[in-house]
């Protein structure tokens, strides 16, 4: 391979180039080009490095410096004082939140340098459509290990041996599933991946098959050798183009250099891979369901067992995995199942990518070891809360999963530790939110939510989330009794046992791990009619603080519905009874004398 | 002629879609796919393309209807030269996707799931794009905006007003 004395990484994730890293690349090229550089500095466009919410973001090989919020302006400049002179760019340096002090070099930034990528390594770091850069970083080598030197039955055992749990939400055993459909009889049998990434405010897999296709690929042949599959499906939903854009090109690459196809490496194993792309149902991202899909089917689960590992796809036996644990997979085979063993609890082995989004300084995705506690990854990695808000709660596990408070902060994070919480793994969705979220509108979020997606073949799941729902928005009204409390939890319990899935299974978590952490709020809303975060509407009041009132009278002239009235230089008065609460005279009001409570 | 009437498309559109068919005639789970790419060629789903797909693809109508009403991607109805998806996951409706929303309904005078009078948006919402640490966020066609206030607004959907070809 060619050596350049530079490396320049464009961040080309879906998050960057919402924000222009296109332009910022274009004018990369132009400028080396213009200044001779091209045999000098290397440009490359990679997956997501992780920060997007600083895009573009690019980093600058050997130093590992890192900018942010580049704009294609500020180029030419990095070219000259950084390319050229060798004078870091002071101004598009990162800023710590707290002190809000600059760190120039990546792997000082706390939010990279606690990071253990496994999953991501090669996330951020090379072109994902280049398979060269790819094999470069050990690429392929897995397979062709295993091809070469392992009998399927040695591969299922190092898996097993790692400890790796399946990272899709349930955390169930992956090497046991791999020998389930190994031992299950038929002719013949299915790799599936699952990229449905249903959790609304996760992104990590959409970050791996964007930035990292070829792991994916990789690790599905691997698995295809170990069950025995010579097919695999890679299930993506249609709100991620980009990646399905990025997969398709990378199983293109993989063909074409003989890692996918017939006589894979020169063996006698042959393995192919199509990809099929959803249509927007959330309940596709459970197993029976997403198989039904790739069948051509409506998606709607089926009862369990048999499970996918003895009756799959057209019956016949199939594996289904996540895409974050195959990423996993040629990392363990490359490294041993002893070395994957070191890293995370005894229970829950290796590291986990979190999503990290909400009110939090440093959004993006991280991946850190198993055990890592919530206050480390919100308070170090994450830098804290914006604006010297209080933090008040994360919600893990998506719609299946519930909230994690200020006691829960320092808990080392695992399956069993998030369940013994009231909460989930999930799939690593980690919402951050401040003293400003009103629990009791969250779990109504997530009632609607669910409710939005039950797929509506049981009963339990499809009238049982209506009713929760609309008490839910009942006392967000303000049109709650104390007794609805005992209601919902009891409407939760029914649900919990009789629904067919693991949607309808799992919908009464939020509400119930909502009820259980804050049920002051609840009763703020129910007995004193009062929103303390001042979310639910209809429980505030427009009110003029008569001692800031001038009596412009610019309110009353705004107001739509007449509903201010008072005389010139006298404090104005709202009728409330005639109010809808719009909020324009608080909006208007000059001297600041108009609030919400 | 009746608004219905079959001369809506073009024959050549028609001929896209047939190809297609072809293409998955025979194999197992072709639907799915074949709709995807349906609804690209003719911009949604009406009746005399559900039955085009369906003796194409040798599956009973009722069949092809089930699927189609089963995942909210599919649209039997004419969409906006732009479709805005708004989205409304956890992390986008944690910083105030909701008021986004507002903001759309008001400045484009439609409610979600309708398309405005000159047909140049329909106003949808969407769960995660995964785009959430750009919070909160939507997006127009292919293109996604992140960061978003209400304010912001009418200077995004200026990109696209008046691009009619
Ligand atoms: C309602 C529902 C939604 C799910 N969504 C996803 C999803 O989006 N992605 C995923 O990998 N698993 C999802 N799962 C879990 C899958 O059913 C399955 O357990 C998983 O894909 C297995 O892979 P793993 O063992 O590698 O985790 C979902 C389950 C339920 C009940
Ligand atoms: S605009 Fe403000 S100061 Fe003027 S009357 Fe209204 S509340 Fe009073
Ligand atoms: S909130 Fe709207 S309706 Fe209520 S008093 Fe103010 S301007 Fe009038
Ligand atoms: S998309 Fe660029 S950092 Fe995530
Ligand atoms: S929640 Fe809006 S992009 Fe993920």
């Amino acid at each position: 391979m060619k050596l350049y004395r530079a490396h320049v990484l464009v961040c080309g994730g879906a998050g960057c180039i919402s924000t222009g890293c296109k332009a910022v690349l274009d004018r990369f090229t132009n400028e080396i080009k213009a200044h001779n550089l091209e045999e000098e500095v290397h440009v490359v466009e990679t997956g997501c490095i992780g920060t997007c919410d600083l895009g573009p973001v690019i980093l600058i090989y050997p130093e590992g410096v890192f900018y942010k919020e580049v704009s294609p302006d500020d180029v030419q400049e990095i070219v000259e004082e950084h390319l050229i002179k060798g004078r870091i760019v002071n101004r598009l340096l990162y800023e710590q939140p707290a002190s809000g002090g600059q760190i120039p070099y990546y792997d000082e930034i706390d939010f990279f340098r606690k990071q253990k990528r496994i999953a991501l390594r090669n996330v951020g770091i090379i072109n994902p459509e280049v398979i060269e850069e790819y094999i470069a970083r050990d690429g392929y080598f897995a397979l062709g290990k295993v091809l070469t030197k392992y009998t399927p039955e040695q591969v299922i055992q190092e898996i097993k041996d790692s400890g790796l749990r399946g990272r899709g939400g349930a955390g169930f055993p992956t090497g046991m599933k791999w020998e389930f459909t190994r031992k299950a009889p038929g002719d013949k049998k299915y790799v599936v991946c699952n990229a449905d990434e249903g959790d609304p405010g996760a992104f990590m897999d959409r970050s791996i098959l964007e930035g990292d296709p070829h792991s994916v690929i990789e690790a599905m042949a691997i698995a295809g050798y170990a069950v025995g599959a010579n097919q695999g499906f890679v299930y993506v939903r249609a709100e991620y183009p980009l990646a399905v854009q990025r997969l398709e090109n990378a199983i293109e690459k993989a063909r074409a250099f003989g890692m996918l196809g017939k006589n894979i490496l020169g063996t006698d194993f042959s393995f192919d891979l199509e990809i099929r792309v959803g249509a927007g149902a959330f309940v596709c991202g459970e197993e029976t369901a997403l198989l039904a899909s790739i069948e051509g089917k409506r998606g709607e689960p089926r009862p369990k067992p048999p499970f996918p590992a003895s009756q799959g796809l057209w019956g016949k036996p199939t594996l289904i995995n996540n895409v974050e644990t195959f990423a996993n997979i040629p990392a363990i085979i490359n490294n041993g199942a002893e070395w994957f063993r070191q890293i995370g609890t005894e229970k829950s082995p290796g590291t986990k990518v979190f999503a990290l989004a909400g009110k939090v300084n440093n959004t993006g995705l991280v991946e850190v070891p198993m055990g890592t506690t919530l206050r480390e990854i919100i308070f170090e990695l994450g830098g804290g809360i914006p604006n010297h808000k209080r933090f008040k709660a994360a919600q893990t596990g998506g719609p299946s999963g519930g909230c994690l408070t200020e006691k829960h902060l320092d808990e080392p994070i695992d399956y069993e530790s998030l369940l013994a919480a009231g909460s989930m793994m999930g799939s690593g969705g980690l919402i951050v939110m401040d003293e400003d979220n009103c629990m009791v509108d969250v779990a109504r979020f997530f009632l609607e939510f669910t409710q939005d997606e039950s797929c509506g073949k049981c009963t339990p799941c499809r009238i049982g989330t209506k009713r929760m729902l609309e008490i839910l928005i009942r006392i967000t009204q303000g049109k709650g009794e104390e007794k609805d409390l005992e209601l919902l939890e009891e409407l939760a319990q029914t649900i919990k046992v009789s629904a067919l899935c693991g949607l309808g299974q799992s919908a009464p978590n939020p509400v119930l791990s909502t009820i259980q952490n804050f049920r002051d709020e609840y009763l703020a809303h129910i007995r004193d009619k009062k929103c303390p975060a001042k979310v639910c509407r209809a429980l505030l009041q427009y009110s003029i603080n008569s001692e800031l009132c001038r009596g412009c009278g610019i309110c009353a002239r705004e107001c739509p519905e007449k509903a201010i009235s008072g005389e010139p230089k006298k404090p104005y008065h709202i009728n409330q009874e005639a109010c809808i609460k719009c909020g324009v005279c608080l909006e208007k009001c000059p001297f600041d004398a108009i609030s919400l409570t | 002629m009746t608004e219905t009437c079959c001369q809506r498309f073009s024959e050549k559109q028609y001929q896209e879609l047939d190809e297609v068919i072809a293409q998955y005639q025979g194999k197992p789970g072709g639907l799915i796919p074949v709709l995807h790419r349906a609804q690209l060629i003719f911009g949604y789903l009406p009746k005399e393309v559900q039955i085009r797909v369906a003796e194409g693809l040798n599956v009973p109508l009722s069949e092809v209807y089930g699927v189609i009403t089963f995942y909210s991607f599919f649209s039997q109805q004419p969409r906006g030269r732009y479709t805005i998806g708004v989205c409304l996951g956890t992390a986008c409706y944690v910083k105030g996707a909701a008021e986004i929303v507002e903001a759309l309904e008001e400045e484009l005078e439609v409610k979600v799931g309708e398309t405005t009078a000159n047909g140049d948006f329909t106003l949808m919402v969407t769960r995660c794009v995964g785009a959430c640490g750009l919070a909160p966020v939507l997006t127009i066609g292919e293109d996604v905006y992140g960061r978003l206030t209400a304010d912001k607004i009418p200077e995004v959907l200026k990109r696209y007003q008046g691009t009619a070809e």
